[in-house]
């Protein structure tokens, strides 16, 4: 993965440059936003839903057991918001969005379809690059935000549901606002945006130095998605650490 | 095609001393030679040969190791002669985007560079692709086309570039002889409507004595003899002769 730092780190730069495109590629961004968030959409409700209920239902039984049932809300909605829902979703993105946009690309490069819009002067950083990572840039953000929606009221069905715990649905609500600021979600979404720019930036990159056959897309499909994902719990540490301050 | 067909002029293209090697292993040893405006110009010779590779020095996909290009007697840098001259390369597989229908495709040129209203693109495309023969294809995706239909489709998406510069590479392999002929008639066609310089690249000996203007045989990176079809038949050189007269000799017993 560090070989090719210096390779992602000027595609990223090119496609900075590349950003007072974006509005002409308008058509493009909003296919990828539409395919990223009807492919996504589903599956981070299902999942937000259940770590949510999970975290409720680990710490819940042990809290009331120490007579802190008052503070389950906050805690589940404040460790949700500024941790859970943004990386789990980052790691699924990943999976199913990052993989993709490196078999696409991938696939392009290998059946010379990128080197077809070089020869019509066409820039493939503007054409596959740019759409890309302004669609996940937008996309992934709006998508923890369900997320960590999603996952407070699962976390608040659990705690109800359990006889063990029993907090009503007002009860964890209402420790939560008392807890979760509104800069605690937006901490979350911070993190998001910069996971989904990590994401976009390291698929693209894999997909357009892809070669070989099928075989040579496997392997760049793989690499991405473990390149993104140990990327995000570097970067997830770094941000945690500058945004505690 | 009117709209895309007139406004073409070839224009000269000279190699100089063009050297390229991958991990050590010399592909082109010093590649010297000039294409005049408007003329069909076929690099012939065996598979590994360096003739793809070559191709692509001539568009900007590699960059040589030594030696230059020019284009009308200027120096230009490969990596910028898409963007200095309207050059189109029909590629081998055709290369056409598996996510864009044949129209898109067709269009992608115009349409990316905002050369044209929508309108006026599907009008070029349908009439690029009716001059191809393909003018129910618009539709369909590439991987509902047939190998000939996409050289044909490659060839159309080139059209619409009006270039001054047109290269293809092995334009007849994995075709019948049938779709074969059809490819060779197109780009003989194309330039005696737009007098485009053509370099074709081709193992296909029927292709290369039946379309070029001239033939440049091609053999281990370095251009063995450049002449008229008639010339190249007669060179005497028993590597040329051996790769003209290939053929099978098994006798059925």
């Amino acid at each position: 993965m560090f070989e090719n730092i210096g390779e992602i780190v000027v595609l990223f730069w090119r496609t900075l440059l590349a950003l007072p495109l974006a509005w002409r590629e308008r058509q493009k961004i909003f296919d990828q936003f539409y395919e990223i968030g009807n492919a996504s959409l589903l599956m981070v409700c299902i999942l937000s839903f259940f770590i949510g209920g999970v975290l409720s239902l680990q710490i819940g039984p042990f809290m009331t057991d120490k007579g802190l049932t008052g503070y389950l809300g906050g805690i589940v909605g404040y460790a949700h918001a500024r941790e859970l829902a943004p990386i789990m979703m980052a790691i699924l993105i990943a999976g199913r969005i990052g993989s993709a946009m490196t078999a696409e690309i991938g696939s392009m490069s290998v059946y010379q379809e990128i080197d077809a819009l070089r020869t019509m002067n066409i820039n493939p950083i503007h054409y596959l690059v740019l759409p890309r990572m302004v669609a996940i840039a937008i996309a992934l953000p709006m998508l923890v935000v369900v997320s960590i929606l999603v996952g407070w009221f699962g976390g608040a069905v659990v705690a109800a549901v359990n006889t063990h715990i029993g907090i009503s649905y007002q009860g964890f609500f209402s420790d939560l606002r008392n807890v979760v600021q509104i800069k605690d979600v937006m901490n979350g979404v911070f993190k998001s945006f910069c996971f989904a720019l990590i994401i976009g930036i390291v698929s693209c990159h894999q997909g357009l130095v892809t070669l070989g056959g099928p075989r040579g897309i496997g392997r760049s499909v793989t690499k991405a998605v473990v390149n993104s994902i140990v990327l995000i719990v570097l970067f997830d540490y770094i941000l945690t650490r500058i945004l505690l301050k | 095609m009117n709209g895309t067909a007139n406004n073409h002029s070839g224009v000269s293209l000279q190699v100089r001393g063009l050297r390229k090697s991958f991990d050590g292993q010399e592909v082109l040893k010093g590649v010297d030679f000039d294409v005049q405006a408007g003329e069909i110009f076929v690099i012939m010779g065996p598979s590994g040969s360096g003739k793809s590779v070559l191709l692509k020095h001539l568009i900007g996909l590699e960059m040589p190791d030594a030696g230059e290009i020019r284009i009308n007697d200027k120096v230009v840098n490969p990596e910028e002669i898409s963007a200095q001259y309207r050059t189109a390369l029909v590629f081998q597989s055709g290369a056409l985007l598996n996510s864009l229908t044949v129209g898109e495709n067709v269009g992608l040129y115009l349409s990316e560079h905002r050369l044209k209203p929508p309108e006026e693109i599907e009008k070029i495309v349908s009439e690029t692709l009716q001059a191809v023969g393909l003018a129910d294809a618009a539709n369909k995706m590439p991987g509902d086309l047939s190998g000939g239909m996409k050289k044909r489709a490659a060839i159309a998406r080139a059209l619409v570039i009006e270039p001054q510069l047109i290269l293809y590479d092995e334009p007849t392999s994995e075709l019948d002889p049938l779709s074969s002929v059809m490819v060779g008639e197109e780009i003989l066609k194309l330039q005696e409507r737009t007098q485009v310089t053509s370099l074709v690249v081709s193992h296909d000996r029927d292709l290369a004595f039946g379309i070029a203007d001239r033939i440049a045989v091609i053999m281990d990176g370095k251009i063995l003899k450049i002449g008229t079809p008639e010339e190249v038949k007669n060179f005497n050189d028993p590597l040329v002769q051996k790769f003209l007269n290939a053929d099978f000799k098994h006798q059925k017993k």
